[in-house]
């Protein structure tokens, strides 16, 4: 194990070393989940930070109304390189690469995954892919200004570098895919003996479903870019009218996958919220089987709805309603599952420590979210709200408050276990207060902004709208206080921090029962489970 | 290892020749039915042959006949994601 | 330590046919747009349906539908440990492939040169319908034509590796799989050979 004051990454012990190999072709070319997994891990988190400061350019330009720091053309595609990084190069690809890589094959009781060259070629896809959309920044015509969208008849025609941006996000897609598939077949073949479909944890069960996601929506987002690179190139006019083609035809397609998305975004962090809520209140979790239920309904359901992004599109109003209907459909089992992280919270041994603040955090922002989400959904609010500042305020709170907290909440409940150190808490604890502060100052405030009618994707606003926006701003700069600090603390702390051993926050799942960090096979025997994954009695863990 | 393929089911030459038989002649029949006046069902007529033929390449040459519950399974969740995502289209289309 | 790594059949075999779902999703979202702008322009698809030669569609369909055969009995071949059979069906498949690559080359070349590509004068001068359909012969028929050629190179590698002796009687998953890719490109042909070539 790590010894207390050495500073040595290659000193940790477990997977770090046991392999025999090191230099940084023993971890690029590594077939190790764990090494894949951090590959995973390191490239999302260092894009999502891009797509951060992204951001908070883009708030320092909506400070005040009228030019501040960029002219329009930078602004449309300082949005766009902003959506596609946070969604393509980060969100998409961050839980299932790094927590899922990292994590599931330990929790199913596995060596690896099914098919470990593949996840390696995965990796690789995803860097080619995220090169392949840097290149096109800055190459061309300049970064795309359509929205991380696409639509229609705009990225048909604007000169900026359209077709290599969609490439790079097309070769990304083979990532997921590939991940999928790997996912899916892991964890049906893969599980110890003992490891019953009941006894998977839900983090697992969460990977499950979004596995299938990936597998049946994202080929839909690989004939959609081709068919925009094809409408760009070759003139097909298949969503152009003077050619025959309608225009709504591409928000099917492009919306087809990009619904299910959010819940490829949305199911795995849950499933770590489902992970984490029980042992931080030493209960088992409530409603297990619900919970398996709702992510599988959520994954089918979330298949139906996409429509709800197109209410003003010029469809049918007999899809407006049947879209509508269905949207409110699909929050039934996100509510199961919010109802059912409480019940388990109730008459629970709490303990606050970082990644329970950080879950019980995404229950309240998600829930915000999602009530949001239903003013949306309702077709005759929507009418009103439609690409306002509404829907910013409301993706946001699903995908940072939700996605984005429960991801940080997996980097200190986890990241600890494969480093064999820890954060300092205090700061974490600083972290999260500001972060929090801070993102509901931002994010709130838009939901105002937004009802009050203020546009989305405009380079600028009335006056009437610019006291919000300066508050909005200032709130931005709290949480990349917030954010700083806990990027800090956590690093330090993973890199020469208190050793972290064994099974500190007692958790009953497999990936506790491992050495720390743990080995490259991972167990030194296939472990037989006999109990479940939220069973603390049954382990004798007090 | 042992591996698991030695008792695999293995299709005799002839089966599956006699598959290829039938789909050449459903090939002649769907070229045919779309010679006669049918309008608009001539195209559901196609569709329903080529449904066929590919159930039969499926089934045999692809081996599915010979498959557990979960592979049949799965490729029926497949097909009904498809279906939902062309039929939910047309609630559109069709009604605009 | 650490047991040997056992070859997992079933799940090489549940991991392609996964890989085949997407396939047919991804060629599904063309037959999509296939279907709603046929319920659109009825008569302007059956006109283009009309200007594609469905004689040669016919042999393609059918040369297809021999290529299955062969690699189906490739399998087969191999499972009864006969080699050398084995690696003259594969090359039958790949024949066909071949043949059927060259009719497509002559149906596209006479399309184009009589003016009838994707943004072309000609079609933008013509019904609007006609030209989706052209833009979606083009694209379903280049994007099969693709798979088909993927499928060649995966086939004959596959060959190869039978012909060495690392794919064989006891370990053959890779044939099958390979195989079944190319089932899978048969089956989408199945669906744009009525679709297209005989929606007259």
């Amino acid at each position: 194990m790590a010894a207390t004051d050495n500073k040595q990454p290659d000193q940790r012990g477990g997977f770090w070393n046991d392999s025999g190999k090191a230099g940084i072709g023993s971890w690029i070319f590594s077939t190790d989940h764990k090494r894949i997994g951090l590959l995973y891990f390191y490239s999302t988190f260092g894009f999502f930070l891009v797509g951060v400061l992204l951001g908070l350019l883009l708030r320092i330009e909506l400070m005040a109304p009228g030019r501040t720091i960029m002219g329009p053309q930078t602004y449309n595609a300082l949005f766009t390189v902003h959506g596609v990084v946070m969604i393509f190069l980060f969100i998409i690809p961050g839980f299932q690469g790094s927590f899922g890589n990292l994590v599931m094959p330990i929790q199913i009781g596995a060596r690896d995954v099914s098919f470990p060259r593949l996840n390696l070629f995965s990796w690789w896809i995803y860097m080619i892919g995220a090169l392949v959309v840097l290149t096109a920044l800055f190459t061309g015509g300049g970064p795309p200004d359509t929205g991380w969208t696409f639509y229609v008849p705009f990225s048909a025609r604007t000169g900026t570098n359209v077709s290599l941006a969609v490439l790079g996000v097309f070769i990304i897609g083979f990532s997921s895919i590939l991940t999928g598939i790997n996912f899916v077949t892991t964890i049906h073949r893969l599980r110890a003996e003992g490891m019953g479909w009941y006894r998977l944890p839900l983090f697992t069960w969460s990977l499950y479903a979004t596995a299938w996601i990936q597998i049946l929506a994202t080929p839909i987002l690989a004939i959609t870019l081709v068919l925009i690179i094809a409408e760009r190139l070759l003139g097909t006019g298949l969503f152009d009218p003077g050619q025959g083609g309608d225009p709504v035809m591409f928000q099917h397609l492009f919306w087809i996958y990009s619904h299910p998305a959010v819940y490829i975004m949305i199911l795995p962090a849950m499933g770590v919220i489902s992970d984490i809520i029980p042992v931080f209140s030493r209960k088992p979790i409530f409603g297990y089987k619900m919970i398996v239920f709702s992510s599988i309904a959520i994954a089918a359901a979330g298949s139906l709805v996409w429509g709800h992004h197109m209410f003003t599109s010029g469809m049918s109003d007999t899809a407006v309603l049947v879209f509508s209907f269905l949207t409110f459909v699909v929050a039934i089992p996100s509510a199961i599952k919010v109802f059912n992280w409480v019940s388990t919270l109730y008459r629970g041994s709490i303990s606050l420590e970082a990644p329970m603040l950080f879950a019980l955090t995404f229950i309240l922002l998600f829930s915000i979210g999602g009530l949001s989400g239903l003013i949306l959904g309702a077709a005759a609010t929507d009418i009103h709200v439609h690409d306002t500042h509404f829907v910013v305020g409301h993706f946001h709170y699903v995908m940072f408050g939700g996605t984005g907290f429960a991801f940080f909440a997996a980097m200190h409940y986890w990241l600890p276990k494969f480093y064999g150190r820890r954060y300092a808490e205090k700061p974490a604890l600083v972290a999260w207060g500001l972060m929090f502060v801070g993102f509901n100052i931002l994010y709130f405030t838009m939901q105002v902004l937004g009802m009050k009618g203020m546009p989305r994707r405009y380079y600028d606003y009335l006056p009437e709208f610019a006291d919000l926006n300066l508050v909005a701003t200032i709130g931005s700069w709290i949480l990349a206080v917030g954010l700083l600090i806990m990027v800090i603390n956590l690093f330090r702390g993973l890199w020469w921090g208190v050793p972290f051993e064994g099974n500190p926050w007692g958790g009953a799942t497999l990936e506790w029962s491992v050495p720390t960090p743990p080995p490259t096979e991972n167990f030194e025997q296939e472990p037989v489970v006999t109990h479940g994954p939220y069973d603390f009695k049954g382990t004798g863990i007090p | 290892m042992k591996s698991e393929n030695s008792s695999a089911h293995i299709l005799s030459y002839g089966k599956l020749v006699a598959t290829w038989l039938t789909l050449l002649a459903l090939t002649a029949l769907t070229v045919a039915i779309t010679r006669l006046d049918l309008g608009s069902y001539k195209v559901w007529g196609a569709l329903a042959i080529a449904c066929l033929k590919s159930g039969l390449v499926i089934a045999i040459f692809m081996h599915m006949r010979y498959e557990g519950r979960l592979l049949r399974l799965l490729l029926f969740v497949a097909l009904l994601t498809l279906s939902i995502f062309i039929g939910f289209t047309f609630f559109d289309v069709l009604y605009r | 330590m650490s047991q040997p790594h056992h070859k997992d059949y079933a799940g090489a075999k549940l991991g392609m046919w996964l890989f085949l779902f997407t396939e047919l999703l991804l060629f599904g979202g063309m037959f999509i747009l296939y279907a709603v702008y046929l319920a659109r322009y009825p008569h302007e698809f059956a006109a283009g349906g009309k200007q594609l030669h469905w004689v040669m569609g016919t042999v393609n369909t059918v040369i297809l539908l021999t290529s299955s055969l062969f690699v189906a009995m490739a399998v087969t071949a191999l499972q009864r440990g006969e080699v050398r059979r084995t690696i003259g069906l594969i090359s039958g498949t790949i024949i066909c492939a071949a043949g059927f690559l060259v009719i497509k080359y002559f149906e596209w070349s006479a399309k184009i040169g009589h003016g009838i590509f994707p943004g072309s004068p000609h079609l933008k001068e013509g019904p609007p319908g006609e030209s989706v359909f052209f833009s979606l012969y083009y694209m379903t028929t280049g994007i099969h034509g693709l798979h088909v050629v993927i499928g060649s190179i995966l086939l004959a590698w596959i060959a190869l590796k039978v012909k060495h002796g690392s794919v064989h009687s006891g370990d053959y998953v890779l044939l099958e799989n390979g195989a079944l890719y190319w089932h899978l490109v048969d089956l989408i042909w199945i669906f744009i050979f009525p679709l297209y070539y005989l929606v007259l």
